[in-house]
């Protein structure tokens, strides 16, 4: 079981510059809803994108401490235009 | 993973433009997640679909071949694009058509 702001500060530690916002779906710390909106994304696809967020986190998915993650990414170019919705 | 199965994966994403690696058919999808991705995806072209419960070494082996865990898989023009989340989402952005177009490229 994780908490929204542990989880949170790990992505940033990944992904450096990026803007997380973190949602605990179920209240039980191990579904959340994600948005990152990283400078690391640019140029990168839609699925280049969510292994980028995926990698630092595999030994807590492996472990089952982080369940799901339901996850929506851009580039700040791409959230510029798309979002917020 | 085994040589002849990962030559056969990249033979059957090459030879065209849309694949799906689902659970089921085109006629008789298995599973809902399957079933969307294949509605999403016949507005844009031919789809190949290719049934993982057939085979469970091509079940397991789409999995280690594209680093993904889970079923359904979209390859346009060779290249991996993802799951049916992702497929969702670029449907809503409009993107998915832009790579189908993209021919590729």
């Amino acid at each position: 079981m994780l908490d929204a702001e542990t989880l949170r500060r790990y992505l940033l530690d990944a992904l450096p510059g990026s803007e997380v916002e973190l949602n605990d779906t179920t209240g039980t710390g191990d579904h959340f809803e994600a948005r990152v909106v990283s400078p690391a994304f640019t140029g990168k696809t839609m699925v280049e994108q969510h292994q980028l967020v995926y990698a630092p986190l595999q030994p807590w998915l492996k472990s089952g401490e982080l369940h799901a993650l339901a996850l929506k990414t851009y580039s700040p170019e791409q959230w510029k235009k798309l979002g917020p919705r | 993973m085994d040589p002849t199965l990962k030559a056969h994966f990249d033979e059957t994403v090459k030879s065209h433009p849309i694949v799906l690696f689902m659970k089921g058919n085109a006629l008789f999808p298995q599973c809902g997640f399957s079933a969307r991705a294949l509605q999403l995806l016949q507005p844009l072209g031919p789809v190949h679909t290719v049934d993982v419960l057939a085979d469970p070494n091509v079940r397991q082996g789409i999995k280690d071949y594209s680093n993904w865990p889970t079923i359904p898989q979209v390859y346009i023009h060779g290249k991996f694009v993802g799951g049916s989340d992702i497929l969702m989402e670029l449907a809503e952005r409009g993107e998915l058509q832009d790579l189908v177009a993209a021919g590729g490229k």
